[in-house]
């Protein structure tokens, strides 16, 4: 491999079946993930044409999007979502796909269940019909969403066709100040490059302050690349990798982990890996970020006023003012203050223990601000379980949290978990478009999981910097 | 194979930016197991808080060509939002831009998605506008988009123009054909093989 080459060609070049006619490339796909929403499509088109899975065992299924996470008894109270779950059920069953049921003590959110199963590996090409696949880019594996026709040709062939991206370098230099989370760089990002900013690219994201993170940190970085425009972004796999990897369920053990570790050591891009586009941001101009729009690229630092729409090129001012109306918030007024209604800790991008172990130091020994309604809905039932092993879920019911079962809960509102009417949320998810928590006149707030706390208990927006000596004892 | 040269029919113009997914297909709907049906509830939300929403308006009922604006189709990677604009009726799409991974659902499914300059979008729809009957013709191979006197350039990826240019849009039975290619990648990616050097 030539020095020159960044892990994003590396992997590429491995993976490459084909040169198709249109010029696309066909890609083998190392790890397919699958759930409920966007597989029952793909499987009827499978039988309609009387195709089987090729490579079962590269195939894993789980349930999140549509699972209840208070009562999870079934039959569902929904019809339909008990359809789908059925639908899901016999699908892997007949087609010979593990599923990580309910029942399954491995099951939560994909993206959250395939890094903790060790199923996510470095140099892998990982698809699933869904767009914060990007998440598993945290351990170099490129990994994007994909449509449910795409989904079926991965099933039945496991390849697909892709056109070759560009690679852009986000380099973020310094060191993060306290308060300051992973959530926050990665809408420093968005806010900066624009939520089409990464449209044709790939991120590699790098510098000391990725190379400090953990696994978890990164995933959450990586999560949110699709939301900048840029379908895949990946971290280079270095020893922090390796240690998260190491002794995980699917991870490969003894021997084969130390060559596998070698290996994987040896995609990161190096010193003079070429790239399409390199952009650098200072650590020190990240403060907790806070979306105050419908899409995220409209944030802010918690310690500035709403911008006004003057201030935007004159093609972005339309969009600005709909925020206003849709967010009901004026230009120049502080995001500090705004009142919420609802608040949600969790999801792919923020539902890992890590996540809530940074929620609850916030929320130790305070209470939940009277009349919001406060979700913590841990990503899996690992993190679940390991949660209440620590002793987290006491700490956020004590301090007035619901603690729920795992899944993607109020990030998406497929499910029972919605605001309902005008309901403002402060949410550690991924997405602040018009309605979709679920009420079409909902809204949302993006921001860390930490931050998420200080606002269920204040009651507003508030920066949590100020809130973060633990109370009492 | 089924060749995708040209597409024609009047237009539906809805020239705004930033159109997610979840607002072409509010994720309620997607509590399904098939596509069917979808076509009714494309931009669900919308049309319900708009009742002036180029969806509500009778007179681009039988539109088939939609004008929209930047980045249209971000956020969620589901088809539920190509099929049910595809349901509703739509066979083409142009725009300033697209997000990726609609553009490719689209491409898939064989409707051909093309990029306009801004300009060229507010006239044609200025022109819809005026006149909702008047045929709009989006022709793949020259690379241009007609209407009456109307005429602007048009672009498309090259592989996405290739393939509905081919008929080989429906990429299944290509992917297929190349089986035991697959096969033979597949004992050289390390992670398949125990990391045997």
């Amino acid at each position: 491999m030539s020095d020159t080459q960044n892990l994003f060609n590396k992997v590429w070049d491995l993976h490459t079946v084909s040169t198709l006619p249109s010029g696309q490339t066909q890609l083998f796909v190392g790890l397919h993930l699958i759930h409920e929403v966007t597989s029952p499509q793909a499987f009827a088109m499978l039988r309609e044409r009387g195709l089987k899975v090729m490579y079962p065992d590269q195939t894993w299924a789980t349930v999140d999007h549509i699972v209840p996470t208070d009562n999870q008894a079934r039959p569902f109270a929904d019809a339909l979502a008990e359809e789908m779950m059925s639908a899901i059920e016999k699908n892997c069953r007949e087609f010979g796909v593990t599923l990580l049921d309910l029942d399954d003590d491995r099951q939560g959110i994909v993206h959250v269940v395939g890094p903790e199963q060790g199923l996510t590996q470095p140099g892998q090409i990982i698809v699933c019909g869904d767009s914060h696949t990007s998440t598993h880019g945290a351990f170099g594996a490129i990994a994007f969403g994909i449509g449910t026709s795409q989904v079926a040709g991965v099933l039945a062939t496991q390849t697909l066709a892709l056109g070759r991206p560009k690679v852009r370098k986000i380099e973020v230099t310094g060191e993060l100040a306290p308060g300051v989370y992973a959530k926050d760089v990665t809408l420093h990002i968005i806010r900066k490059l624009g939520v089409k900013g990464g449209i044709g690219y790939a991120y590699e994201y790098s510098g000391e302050v990725f190379d400090r993170m953990t696994m978890e940190e990164r995933m959450t970085v990586c999560n949110m690349s699709i939301e900048g425009g840029a379908r895949c972004g990946y971290i280079n796999p270095d020893q922090t990798t390796v240690e998260y990897l190491r002794g995980r369920p699917n991870a490969p053990q003894g021997e084969e982990f130390e060559k596998g570790a070698k290996w994987w050591l040896s995609l990161a891009s190096g010193p003079d890996a070429e790239y399409d586009d390199i952009v650098t941001f200072d650590a020190a101009d990240i403060e907790p970020t806070v979306t105050w729009g419908i899409n995220p690229e409209q944030a802010l630092g918690v310690s500035e006023n709403i911008p006004d729409a003057a201030d935007y090129p004159q093609e972005d001012q339309a969009g600005i003012r709909e925020a206003y109306e849709y967010m009901d918030l004026q230009p120049g007024q502080s995001i500090t203050g705004v009142k919420v209604d609802v608040t949600f800790i969790g999801s792919c991008t923020n539902g890992r223990i890590s996540d809530l172990r940074e929620a609850a130091a916030i929320a130790k020994g305070r209470k939940v601000a009277e009349g919001v309604k406060a979700l913590v809905v841990p990503g899996s039932q690992q993190v679940l379980k390991q949660a209440v092993a620590e002793g987290l879920d006491k700490i956020f019911e004590e301090a007035g949290f619901e603690w729920r079962a795992a899944g993607c809960s109020m990030c998406l509102a497929m499910n029972p978990d919605k605001l309902k009417g005008r309901e403002l949320c402060a949410s550690s998810s991924n997405r602040n478009f018009k309605g979709r928590q679920g009420s079409p006149t909902g809204r949302t707030l993006l921001m860390s999981p930490a931050m998420v706390t200080a606002a269920a208990i204040n009651g507003c927006v508030s920066d949590v910097r100020e809130m973060l000596e633990p109370v009492g004892v | 194979m089924n060749e995708i040269k040209q597409v024609s029919g009047s237009g539906v113009p809805l020239l705004l930016d930033d159109i997610d997914t979840d607002r072409i297909i509010p994720a309620r709907f997607l509590r399904c197991v098939t596509f069917d049906g979808l076509g009714e509830y494309a931009f669900e939300d919308d049309r319900e808080q708009d009742p002036n929403h180029t969806f509500n308006n009778e007179k681009y009922r039988s539109g088939s060509v939609l004008i929209a604006g930047r980045n249209f189709g971000c956020g969620s990677s589901r088809e539920h939002a190509p099929q049910s604009l595809i349901r509703w009726g739509i066979k083409a799409i142009i725009a300033e831009s697209f997000a990726e991974i609609f553009f490719g659902n689209c491409t898939a499914l064989g409707t051909p998605v093309v990029c306009a300059s801004r300009d060229d979008l507010e006239k044609l729809t200025k022109l819809v506008e005026e006149d909702p009957s008047r045929e709009i013709s989006v022709d793949i191979e020259s690379k241009k988009v007609t209407s009456g006197d109307f005429e602007c350039d048009i672009t498309i990826l090259d592989s996405a123009r290739n393939a509905l240019l081919s008929g080989q849009w429906d990429f299944m039975n290509l992917l297929l054909e190349n089986e035991a290619a697959t096969r033979e990648a597949s004992q050289k990616i390390p992670y398949l093989n125990q990391f045997a050097t």
